[in-house]
């Protein structure tokens, strides 16, 4: 058994919070570059250049790459030969508090969806506790933002509708969404499971990096057909027209029931962003 | 690119084009949800709105706060089809500009046809970038609603692209 006192969760989700948002991933910057090179018109080339020169601003004078420095998302999973001494969701919070004044990130959490008083500090997050084999505690911060979170969704498909059934709905998706987004955007998809399950396996498949392969032959395979599908939608960086809609599209399936497909789309903008560590 | 300055005058918004790309300079309002359905509110009882609207602009955006020494912290523009509901009311009030992104609804897009106004795009996302626009950042009111506060920035140079006239 292992003890990791709950100050050292904390402050490692304080600096997690502060990086994600002012220090933009090396996989979405790579490929915005590769997007660039593919770009002829003037516009999706200027709006890329800019969103590549903002990634550049934010990291040199550690301010936020986006206004929307999102609800924070963090996954723990917590090795079962592990102790924590203190209260783990109360230091992740504290973690997420400390963060986001120490960063002048901006407040963008309500205490109740309907009354919508701003709690002033950021928290609550959301929390996706998993256990796992081990006595090390891995962390993710996810910061997410809303324009993308809104274009989300999720639906039940019929097992006739199979594979093509799928890409119609994250084409849809993708094609409903249009500039609200702040495309190119990355596309994740959570695809069996249960209702709830596919929710969070389209947030978790935010988290790979873009440009890396699926393990899977058959999901890569699906992958590079949706890329190159929504990219034909035309929406463009920015929303102004262009060949780069999606940076990615990633998936993970999970074993279903068999009278079900659920399908769950989540976007993530062209900050998607997600730092992690392992204590 | 155009120069664009706001105030604006009725003519000055008509001569714009869908498509072009412009800089703005001048003071520019934010106001994204919360403030929306309070400057409704206040047009609703009667009252005047805090700031004026007459060939102005209205920013949908919330900034992250400013650092010590700067002028403002990250700022850029938000989802504007969550204004849709409220600003058909704004626009019988007077003519404007708005500033946002994404699209705008068909009762919005003939609201601007019908009241002069129009409607402009600024970049989604690159908001470390369009806070070194912004000169002077001034809270207006709804200081209580912390980032959703309506705040009179007074960029330099804003490049947007025209959407909607």
């Amino acid at each position: 058994m292992r003890d990791i006192p709950a100050e050292r969760i904390t402050d490692a989700v304080a600096r997690l919070c502060v990086e994600a948002n002012t220090n933009a991933g090396g996989d979405v910057v790579a490929a915005m570059r590769r997007a660039l090179a593919g770009e002829t018109d003037e516009i999706p080339r200027r709006v890329l250049n800019a969103l590549l020169q903002n990634a550049d601003i934010a990291r040199e004078d550690k301010t936020p790459i986006c206004q929307d420095t999102g609800m924070a998302v963090v996954f723990a999973e917590i090795g079962q030969e592990v102790h924590i001494s203190g209260n783990l969701g109360e230091a992740v919070n504290e973690g997420v508090r400390r963060g986001y004044r120490a960063g002048y990130l901006r407040n963008s959490v309500v205490r109740d969806p309907v009354r919508r008083d701003n709690t002033g500090d950021n928290t609550p997050a959301v929390i996706h506790y998993t256990v796992v084999p081990g006595e090390s505690l891995k962390l993710t911060v996810a910061p997410k933002g809303f324009g993308s979170e809104n274009m989300s969704a999720v639906k039940m498909l019929k097992p006739a509708d199979g594979l093509p059934g799928l890409e119609r709905f994250v084409i849809e998706t993708v094609g409903n969404a249009g500039g609200n987004p702040c495309p190119p955007v990355i596309v994740g998809v959570g695809a069996g499971g249960t209702f709830e399950l596919a929710a969070l396996l389209a947030k978790r498949a935010l988290l790979r990096d873009a440009g890396t392969d699926n393990p899977d032959p058959f999901w890569d395979a699906a992958e590079k057909r949706l890329l190159a599908a929504v990219n034909e939608l035309g929406i463009g960086p920015g929303g102004f027209g262009g060949r780069t809609t999606a940076l990615a599209v990633h998936i993970i399936p999970y074993a279903t029931h068999i009278a079900g497909l659920p399908v769950a789309v989540n976007i993530g903008c062209h900050v998607t962003r997600h730092k992690e560590v392992t204590l | 690119m155009t120069a664009l300055r706001v105030p604006l005058t009725r003519a000055g918004i008509q001569a714009l084009r869908a498509g072009e790309q412009v800089l703005l300079s001048g003071v520019v309002y934010t106001a994204r949800d919360a403030a929306h359905k309070r400057l409704v509110e206040l047009l609703d009882a009667g009252k005047p709105l805090p700031f004026p609207l007459e060939g102005g602009a209205i920013f949908y955006a919330g900034p992250c706060p400013a650092p010590p020494g700067r002028v403002i912290g990250s700022v850029g523009p938000t989802t504007s089809g969550r204004m849709d509901a409220y600003s058909p009311r704004l626009m019988r009030e007077g003519f404007h500009i708005m500033i946002g992104k994404g699209p705008r609804s068909d009762a919005v897009r003939e609201a601007i046809r019908q009241s002069g106004c129009a409607y402009l795009s600024a970049i989604g996302g690159a908001a470390a970038l369009t806070a070194r626009c912004v000169v002077k950042n001034e809270l207006i009111a709804f200081g209580d609603l912390g980032t959703e506060a309506v705040y009179a920035l007074t960029v330099k140079g804003l490049p947007l692209i025209v959407t909607d006239v």
